[in-house]
């Protein structure tokens, strides 16, 4: 077989990425999960008027020092860099932050578009566009600013509000282990958001502690198969 | 002696609620705290959105793994027979009403239980992250708060005036005060703080409360 998914470096998994692309970022909030490795790739490639499909906006490298002295890089950094044009997500800003987070202070001067999206309705509406289904009705939302412009349906006596499916050019994934096929498995809450997104974009570019032979993986335990994944770059923790 | 309850005392006593063999996922911020405070000889199963059931408590600083995290990006410690799972299951179990309970922190409670827990003026940047899922879909929603703003201005009121997380989802309110039950016929006042009046509570919340058959005093 000659399909080869292994990519030297980050920066070279990432160096097609283009201008005005449509980006998922798996990860959760700061830790546990987020393609830190690849997002650091992107900031340094430059790519502008991104649109970021994310569930946080990030804090940033002046505020992430209020949670590890040391301070760390997460999702802020492509604020940071002004390569954002719209974040899609559910925790742009953390409140319990103050307002000056790089996507914060970005929005604040209307430097940043925000779609607010409920968490639970993120996740759906890219395992939607994973599964080619044109959106889905959820009870979440209703009776709040979420509801404003969107096709009402009751169904059984319950109101719902109709979402649709979320896409991407991209999804920057943070696995644990990769077969050299591509298959995948996660470690403890690093899982997050990485399974889902990596089943729906169009390349799906991941980052892993492992790489191993195929058939050094069970079966059994494999969280994303092989078929969604197109780019594998191992960065030993 | 009159004084307002702590953080610590408010999870402490939020906790109580925790029926043995219950799913119960904690919100952002001090519903964190409940983590550690189960009643004696009860098992709890606690969900974190972020795709884990059946957690232990807050990790110490040799325990911790950032690949372990609570919603609230804390350290949180393995317990036998927990699972992990992605975002995607996680809000299936949310919204398909597998949590038994959900304690939300809030900015703001109104007499019919609508919540506000997201969004403050001068703040258009703050997501509602689960809340929202979590508010509609928990089997109970216990919010815990601060009674008033730092200005002394009351924070349960007629009609909420920050956006909403979600419409009549709130049952029991517990604050630095006082525990509320949120009623078909409005706020019922169930238990005051050591040390203060009904009168006084009640001048320090907007929406009328109901006093208790069985008013009683928080205990500590």
């Amino acid at each position: 077989m000659t399909i080869n998914k292994i990519f030297r470096s980050c920066e070279e998994a990432v160096a097609d990425v283009f201008h005005g692309a449509t980006i998922m970022v798996g990860g959760f909030g700061s830790f546990g999960g987020l393609p830190i490795d690849l997002i650091i790739a992107l900031a340094n490639q430059r790519a502008k008027n991104l649109t970021v499909i994310a569930n946080m906006g990030g804090v940033g490298f002046e505020l992430s020092k209020r949670i590890k002295p040391e301070g760390y890089h997460d999702l802020g950094i492509l604020f940071e860099k002004g390569q954002v044009k719209k974040f899609i997500g559910s925790v742009p800003a953390l409140g319990g932050m103050p307002p000056t987070s790089p996507i914060e202070r970005l929005y604040n001067e209307g430097k940043v578009e925000i779609e607010m999206v409920p968490q639970g309705t993120l996740a759906e509406r890219i395992r939607c566009a994973a599964g080619g289904l044109g959106g889905f009705y959820t009870p979440v939302g209703i009776g709040t600013v979420v509801e404003e412009d969107k096709e009402k349906k009751v169904i059984g006596g319950k109101e719902y509000i109709l979402e649709l499916p979320l896409t991407a050019d991209f999804a920057l994934i943070k696995a644990h282990k990769a077969d050299t096929l591509g298959n995948l498995v996660y470690r403890k809450t690093a899982r997050c958001f990485n399974p889902v997104m990596a089943m729906a974009a169009k390349v799906t570019i991941v980052e892993v502690d492992w790489l191993v032979p195929v058939g050094e993986l069970d079966p059994e335990v494999i969280v994303t198969p092989h078929v969604y994944v197109h780019r594998i770059v191992e960065v030993p923790k | 002696m009159k004084r307002r309850l702590d953080e610590l005392t408010i999870a402490l006593r939020a906790a109580r609620e925790f029926a043995d063999g219950s799913v119960v996922n904690l919100g952002y911020g001090m519903p964190g705290l409940c983590a550690n405070f189960i009643p004696e000889g009860r098992t709890v199963f606690f969900q974190s959105e972020n795709g884990m059931l059946g957690y232990g408590g807050l990790a110490t600083d040799a325990e911790k793994d950032y690949e372990m995290i609570n919603a609230s990006d804390q350290p949180v410690t393995p317990s036998p027979g927990m699972c992990f799972f992605d975002s995607a299951s996680s809000f299936d179990m949310i919204r398909g009403g597998h949590v038994d309970v959900v304690v939300l922190g809030a900015y703001q409670v109104s007499a019919k239980g609508d919540l506000a827990n997201w969004g403050r003026p001068g703040r258009p940047a703050t997501g509602m992250g689960g809340g929202m899922d979590l508010a509609t879909g928990a089997g109970r929603v216990i919010a815990t708060m601060l009674h008033t703003t730092k200005e002394g201005e009351p924070r349960i009121v007629k009609n909420c005036t920050f956006p909403l997380t979600a419409k009549q989802c709130v049952s029991l309110i517990i604050t630095d005060l006082a525990v509320i039950e949120v009623t078909r016929e409005g706020l019922v006042l169930k238990e005051i703080a050591p040390g203060w009046t009904v009168q006084e509570i009640q001048s320090l919340t907007e929406a009328r409360l109901e006093p208790a058959a069985d008013l009683k005093e928080i205990e500590l």
